[in-house]
Order: structure tokens, then sequence, then C-alpha cells
């Protein structure tokens, strides 16, 4: 018997010509929580991905137990006993914890739920779970799902478990819990992996930490010897020089007031707390955090889309001077004001252009109330959609040719073309860049350039922070939907911000 | 007061419960054919049409049968009736699955589609069959339909007979043919199979959550199509109910009228659960025979026809109140199972 649960040898994984992984190798030891740390996009999930039989790695060998081990599938993974856990369960609603668990196993024909729930009651027992196996699952907390699946797992006979930010959606005093559980399971002897990029919760759980960057590995360090310091180090490296032109902002004056501004989501968590802070013309005001940070809710609380719960956003209009209230007005109106919104989510068309339509007509989605004839004005459309497709090159066989079949980078030109064509007086960006090659994203941030030149106030949410230190004139890093400061892109450093984005507010 | 008294007094009656079964078993057999599709995550519309193909199929089986052979012998014609009854209405299902499962066609238009094929069939058949054939007249099946009418001796016996008791309990219960107590074992059956077995759950949860299914390797396809041609070929036997034990084993075109659409509107009245189909299929088919009870001609008893689908709309009104979680319809009912990409 090996001490090794999992070795990875020189795991490469390419999606087209981007590595998501490149020679990555790891072990788990049996017994262990192995922290697997990194930034969006360093390819932890990838990694872990190929653990669970959803991507097939291109290169490199992986042992379980020490013996070479294919896995081609959840299932291959499944007998091979490694379960994971994802952030979004997959669990039927009007079925019991019980139900879910025995989903899909084979057995005899007939149901007995009495005996898998004494089942369940004893591995509770073992390691500390504290669930009502005949409990239904839409009766039950975030924390409760958590634990039916991990029960799952455990059920199942997996003795290798991967916990995708398994804190990202629970409570202080549920984390605890949860540390506790996995504390009990280390002491069993199964292994763990968990990937998080929260340093504090690194330090207190996990035996070892592996680091990875931009796909790379970058070692792995005994807990016991790590401190947040050098995990930040490790985990964003050395600052890389982006050749990006930044002007110093002519003239700002103040364009945006927010404060006190708090959102909750519809489980009642708080997405936003307290964040205040204020933006002027002439500069791109940058914002940092990791996913989920409250990013996309401070965006759609300006735009409108999202009702805060308390606080205020005021909003300066250049051309009457007037201080204006946007908390309580429609998207519409907000609009109007020339405080105009381009969220670039992960599916791209998900938010804000019609896949099936043309460019002409995807223009139109903006302005489709203008003109005052019982017909749609369809000229202006067609020549802003000429416009931007020869000032932003983007590559389409016409302006008529539905965007979902465009290329990503096309598309994204497109979206951010429509949102700057109304010289809107604030242009909010949220990963504009997101899975772009390096050309595009130049031609993007020109484009943001450009228009902090003409003196509107740009807010850019960003997820690389080279990008962001070179781009930007003032980053703000949140970091569970509180603002941990506000500092100067032109003197900060990376671990700076790194620090700041995975630490909570003192006394919060 | 003497009016009303007059028509309680009729409902009252074990022919009136007898007509209401009557109406009820082909309602029966669509609801639970229905709702096994259903639990798997497709609306089958197309339920209504499959009632015809089943129907027909079943008369052509047993005419075939009874034209070819010398003396056809009944048990023989009616297992040959199912068996082509059976044939054409899973033939049915199995169109329907392989549009909406496989190519992932809209549901309701498949669904509505195949009603008006399923119909046009029936029809079609129904009166061309004895042209085919070189014959003249009504097509009819007097042999079997007589076979599947046949019930329980003992209930046409002279001690029953003269004691009026005993003879309500027989009209009651034990003076239909076999399809009847068929039907409700297949009800029961389906009950136990949705809320007691491994297979059962997982077909649920292919109803609920495809994607969760999928997760826990579940065959979300397979599951989807056997439950779609089960699901037809039992309420196909509602269309042969219908043509055999109810008509006698005669074709009337459109005499089968809107019951499959009943059916469809049962399966939400009985919370998609198959054994609350068997009570709630009679109230239905008694409330399809109200009119024939309400001793007045004319406009007034056209007015009573009404009711049936007054009722529909009534429970369909008041059932989309209802909160529990565990009577709302399967939550990816009508939606086609994409896997994520990868």
């Amino acid at each position: 018997m090996s001490q090794n649960a999992i070795e990875l040898k020189n795991i490469s994984k390419y999606f087209g010509p981007v590595a998501a992984n490149h020679h990555v190798s790891l072990t788990v030891r049996k017994g262990e929580i192995l922290s697997l740390l990194g930034e969006n996009g360093s390819g932890k999930t990838t990694l872990m991905n190929m653990l669970s039989g959803i991507y097939y790695p291109d290169e490199g060998e992986i042992y379980i137990d020490g013996k070479e081990a294919a896995i081609r599938s959840p299932r291959d993974a499944f007998e091979h006993g490694i379960g994971m856990i994802h952030q979004h369960f997959k669990l039927v609603d009007i079925f019991t914890a019980a139900e879910n668990i025995i989903l899909g196993m084979e057995g005899k024909g007939r149901l007995n739920l009495a005996e898998a729930s004494a089942k369940i009651r004893a591995l509770c027992e073992k390691y500390g779970f504290k669930i009502d196996p005949d409990e239904k699952v839409y009766n039950m907390s975030v924390s409760e799902k958590q634990t039916v699946e991990i029960i799952k797992q455990l059920y199942r006979g997996a003795d290798i478990l991967i916990l995708d930010e398994p804190t990202a959606v629970l409570t202080p005093q549920e984390t605890e819990r949860l540390f506790e559980v996995l504390r009990n399971m280390r002491a069993d002897g199964k292994a763990i992996i968990i990937i998080t990029h929260k340093l504090n919760e690194v330090l207190e759980i996990s035996d070892r930490v592996a680091v990875l960057r931009k796909g790379e590995y970058i070692g792995s360090i005994e807990t016991a010897q790590a401190t947040e310091k050098s995990l930040t180090d490790m985990m964003v490296g050395h600052k890389v020089d982006l050749d990006i032109e930044r002007v110093d902002p002519v003239t700002p004056v103040p364009r945006l007031f927010v404060k006190n501004l708090t959102c909750v989501d519809k489980y009642g968590a708080k997405t936003l707390d307290d964040v205040s802070f204020e933006v002027t013309s002439g500069e791109i005001f940058g914002i940092a955090g990791i996913a989920g940070a409250g990013q996309k809710s401070l965006l759609e609380a300006i735009a409108g889309l999202e009702t805060p719960v308390s606080g205020s956003i005021r909003f300066i209009d250049p051309r009457t001077g007037k201080e204006e209230e946007l908390v309580g007005k429609s998207p519409k109106a907000i609009r109007d004001m020339g405080v105009a919104l381009s969220f670039v989510p992960e599916d791209r068309l998900g938010m804000g252009l019609v896949g099936a339509m043309g460019m002409t007509g995807n223009m139109m989605v903006r302005s489709y109330r203008d003109g005052k004839s019982l017909f749609t004005e369809t000229k202006k459309p067609r020549v802003l959609s000429e416009d931007i497709v020869k000032q932003l090159d983007v590559v389409t066989p016409s302006i008529n040719t539905p965007v979902r079949r465009l290329s990503g980078g096309n598309v994204q030109k497109v979206l951010v073309g429509r949102e700057i064509a109304n010289s809107p007086a604030v242009l909010m960006t949220a990963y504009a860049v997101r899975g772009l090659d390096i050309n595009t994203s130049y031609t993007i941030y020109n484009l943001l350039g450009d228009e902090k030149k003409r003196g509107s106030a740009v807010v850019f949410v960003g997820e690389d922070l080279d990008v962001l230190l070179a781009l930007c004139d003032r980053i703000m890093v949140l970091s569970s939907g509180q603002v941990t400061g506000i500092v100067d892109a032109r003197s900060a450093t990376k671990e700076q911000i790194g620090l700041m984005m995975t630490q909570r507010r003192k006394g919060a | 007061m003497q009016f009303v008294l007059t028509v309680l007094k009729s409902f009252f009656t074990s022919a009136f419960f007898h007509a209401a079964v009557m109406q009820g078993i082909p309602l029966l057999y669509g609801a639970v054919g229905e709702i096994l599709t259903e639990k798997s995550g497709n609306l089958n519309l197309g339920i209504a049409g499959i009632m015809y193909m089943g129907g027909i199929g079943g008369l052509i089986g047993a005419f075939l049968y009874e034209n070819a052979a010398a003396s056809p012998i009944p048990f023989v014609a009616m297992m040959v009736s199912i068996l082509s009854a059976l044939l054409l209405a899973t033939l049915g299902g199995l169109i329907y699955a392989v549009l909406t499962i496989t190519f992932r066609a809209n549901q309701n238009v498949t669904g509505l589609a195949l009603t008006t094929f399923g119909v046009g069939f029936g029809n079609f058949m129904g009166g061309s069959i004895m042209k085919l054939t070189g014959k003249t007249g009504q097509i009819t099946v007097y042999l079997t339909g007589k076979a599947f009418k046949s019930t329980f001796a003992f209930a046409a016996s002279e001690t029953v007979v003269n004691n009026p008791f005993l003879n309500a309990i027989c009209t009651m219960f034990f003076s239909y043919g076999f399809l009847t107590y068929f039907a409700i074992a297949i009800a029961v059956a389906a009950g136990y199979f949705l809320a007691r077995t491994r297979k059962g759950l997982n077909l649920r949860a292919v109803g609920e959550s495809p994607a969760t299914a999928d997760a826990n390797n579940i065959n979300v396809s397979r599951y989807k199509y056997v439950a779609i041609c089960v699901g037809a070929a039992i309420a196909g036997l509602g269309g042969l109910y219908f043509v055999m034990e109810y008509m006698g084993g005669t074709w009337q075109n459109d005499a089968f009228g809107d019951r499959g659409w009943l059916a469809i509107a049962l399966v939400i009245f009985a919370l998609w659960k198959p054994v609350r189909a068997i009570w709630a299929s009679i109230l239905f088919g008694g409330l399809y025979v109200l009119y024939t009870r309400i001793p007045i001609a004319g406009a007034t008893q056209e007015f009573f026809k009404m009711v049936p689908y007054v009722v529909t709309i009534i429970v369909l009104g008041i059932t989309s109140f209802r909160k529990r979680p565990e009577d709302q319809p399967p939550q990816s009912l009508g939606l086609a199972y994409f896997r994520e990409e990868r």
C-alpha cells in the first residue's frame, strides 16, 4: 500500500492554444488535507476536473494508491474512490436527503429507505455531521445541502474527497463545523483536497498547500511553515509589465458617489456590505476581488437592476451639474442619464446581447424606443453597426449575421462598442477582456482609454491584477462584499492587492 | 324541491356509479399513461391521439383475426386485439419520444401534431378498413367485443338478480369486463413503482432534475424513452377499452371525443399520483354523463354537458394555488435535456 492517495505527474491540459494546466505534478497523502491555492483562472478547477473524470488530461499520468489510473468519466472517478463536491449542488429538491444519497445506485429493485437512513445516521455519528436523512432537501439550508453532497460521496465509499470552494457559501459558524467534519475524516485516513483562495482558511485547516499560478504548479509547502505573506507571494508571483497607455486624468470632477451601499441576495446573505467610494470623471476606476466578492451586485445596483437594502448612489449629471439619486430609479431612467453597463458574463451572450439577432438588431435593443413614428428606426442602428465593425475590426460576414455565430472576441467588441456609442458619462464594464487574445484585449483597453480621455468615468471590473495595475488610475478591492481598501494603481503592488482580496475587514 | 330530490336520487344509484366507472376507465388509462410520461419530464399532449391509435389498432387486429380464422376463439381474439392496440399505441409514443428526446423538438408542438395524426388515422382506418378488405358496411368485431364485455358469471345469477342489495353491489363492482380491473391494477402498480422502487426513484429524478440524474449515472434518455413508450401503451389500452367494452367492438368517427384531453387534465387533478387518479377518473366519468340524469331535455341538457370542462377549468385554477413542493409538476416538465458542454 502506498502512502500517497493521489500522485499527479506532469499533467497538462490545453484548451486550444491556451494551457489551463502545464506540467503539474502533485501528491496527496492519505490522512491529509491539502489546500489547492490559486487566483481565478489559475487552473485549480481544471486540474480537479481531471481527477473527477470531467476532463481527460492531454499529457501526464495519474496514480491512485500507487497504481496508474485512467479516469475517463465520472463513473471511473467513482470507481477509484474519488468524490468531488462541486460549488453548485446537484440535488433533487423534493427528495429527502436519503433519497438523494442513494439516487442512481445499483441495488435491489425495491427501495429500502429505512436501511439507507440507518446507514446515513451511522456515517453522521462517525464523522460528526448533523443531518436528518428523512428531511426534504427543499427545507435545507445551503450548508445542509452541502452536507448531503459530502455524505453522498462517503456513502458510496469515496476515500478521496475534492471540495471546490466549500466555504464560499457558508457562514463562519458553518465553516467551523465543516472543518470539524473534515478533521474527523482526515483522522479516518481519507485524503482531502480543498480548492480555495481564502488564506486564513488554508492556514487553519490544511496540512499542506499546493499553489498554482496561470496553469503552472508553483510548489507545495507545509502549512506549518507558511504565512499569509509567503502564500500570497507564491499565488500572485512577480509583476508582469504590460504596455498599456495611461494618461493622467484631466480636470477630474466627481461623477458618482456611492455611500454605505448594502445589498442582499435571495437567501438574505449580504452581497455588498456597507460599500462607499466615489468615482471622478476622466479616470478608470478598477475593482478587484475574487470571483463573487460583490462585483456583480455593485454594478447592478448602480445600473438599477438590483435594489439595495440601504445606502445611496448619487450621480452628478455632467450636462446639468445636478446631483441625482439613482437608487429607486428604473434601469431605463438611469441609462438615459448616461450611466452605461456592459457586463460580459462567462457565457458572453447571457447578458446584453440576443444571440439570434444580427448586430443591427442588437443595437436596437437599446434604441427601439427612439423615433416618433409607428415603425422602428433602423437606419441609425445600421450606421452604428457599420461604425463599430470599422472602428473595432469586428470580424463578421455582415452586420446581419446572428451574433452568436461570431467568435467570442468579436461578440465582446459588439457589446462594448454599443455601450460606448451613446458617449456615456459613466461606463461600467465587467470582465471586458474575458477570454480574449492579447491583441483584442489591447483594442478594448485602448477603447476604455479613449473614453477616459473623453472625460467619462470608467468603472472597470477585472480579473487580472497585472491589467488592473497597468490600466486603472485607482483600484478598489472587494472581499466578501466589503471594501478592504482603495489604492493608487500607479504605486500599489500586486502582493498588496492580493492580500486585500483575501482578507476580511477587521472587526467584521 | 321535488325536482332536486329526483335528480339527487338518480345520482345515488348503482346504475349511475356503473355509468361513471364505464366513462372513467378510459380516462384512468390515459391519466396513468400520462403520469408515467410526465414523471420523466416530458409533457405528451399526443396522448389523445395515441388513445385513438390504441383503439383503432385493437379493432383492426380483432377484425383481421375474426376474418382470417374459420372459427375465431374469443380469448385469442382478445389477445390479438390487445397486442395490436399496444403495438400501435407504443409506436405513437415512440414517434413522440424520437422527436422530443433524440431531436429535442418542442414537446407541445410534437404532441399536438401527434394528436391530430392519431385522431385522423383512427377515423380514416375506421372508415376505410372495410373497403380496403373488399367488404361493405360498418366495421364490427362483435365476437371480440363480447369477449371484452364478458364479466363475472355470478353477477347474472338468479340469487343476485333477485336480491336488490346484492344486485346493487354487483352492478357497482362486479359488472365490468377485465380491462376495467386491469386499469385499476395498473394504476396501483404504477403508484407502487414510482414511490417504492429504485427505478421509480430514478425516473422521478429524471423528471425533476435530469442533470442531477445524469451526474448519478442514470441514463436520462433511456428512462425517458421507456417511460414515454410504456405510458403510451397504457394510454392505448384506454382507447381499446372504449372501442371494445364501451362501444361493443365497433368504430364511430370521433366517438372517443375529447376524453384524451380530460385525461391530461386529470393528471394535474390527481397530483401526478396514479392511485389518486383512480377515484378522480370515476368522478370525472360521472361528470361526463351527468347530463343524462338531469330530467330536462333540450338546451338545458346541453348546458350540463359542459360540466366536466367547467370543473376542469376550476380545478386547474385551484391547483395553481397549491404551494406544497410535492404537489408541483415535475420540475423539468416540458424541457429538453442538454448535457452541459464539457
